[in-house]
């Protein structure tokens, strides 16, 4: 289930073990990304793309801030 | 990234409107008097003040036309409200750039809850941009 979390629960997350993601195109990955984040290109989703994650620990998506 | 944190990647050492403003900036609250702020600033060598609330979130702007006004004047009926602000994460170039359009002559930098990384001077972007031509973001 998806839910929205602000930036300190993410913070905690990723210190119990969570995988970040991000869904930009690769270009904007490699410009600027926040540490530790892999890139899973939203176009590029698929099952083979996906076996880069863990099943068994929560991942976390994100794209462009702009507010 | 709205935080100001560190990033990787090729862009995350490029300067931005957090890593150019300036941090000292005096602060002050909606309680204050002007010609208390006005002195504090200018002691700390200052012509210009920002307005927040106890969390840090800015409420509004003392520039030095507003920091001239009546000493007894309390900063809640003397400041800019909600002033122009920007993020921090955003490449040096485009603020530059918006500040000289915009004729800011300093704008707020604020995280996305609104809380202050630091004041933005103009003459500093505009430096700063002048020597990183590729700073400008590139939007998807």
């Amino acid at each position: 289930m998806a839910q929205v979390i602000d930036r300190w629960r993410l913070q905690g997350m990723l210190e119990h073990g969570a995988q970040l993601v991000e869904v930009l195109p690769a270009r904007e990955y490699d410009e600027d990304h926040i540490p530790g984040a892999i890139s899973i290109p939203l176009s590029k989703i698929d099952r083979e793309s996906l076996e880069a994650l863990d099943p068994e620990r929560p991942v976390i998506v994100y794209c462009w801030d702009t507010a | 990234m709205a935080a100001g944190l560190p990033t990787e990647g090729t862009n995350a050492t490029r300067p931005r409107a957090g890593t150019v403003a300036r941090t000292d900036v005096p602060v002050c609250a909606l309680s204050d008097r002007v010609g208390d702020v006005r002195r504090r600033a200018q002691g700390a060598g200052w012509d210009a003040a920002v307005v927040v609330d106890d969390q840090r979130v800015v409420l509004g702007l003392l520039r030095s036309a507003e920091l001239g006004k009546e000493p007894e004047l309390l900063i809640e009926q003397a400041m800019r409200p909600g002033p122009s602000t920007y993020r921090p994460y955003v490449p040096i170039k485009e603020v530059a750039d918006a500040m000289v359009k915009r004729n800011l002559e300093s704008a707020p930098v604020t995280t996305s809850d609104g809380k202050l990384v630091g004041l933005l001077l103009r003459v500093d972007a505009v430096a700063q941009a002048e020597g990183c031509p590729e700073c400008a973001r590139k939007f998807i």
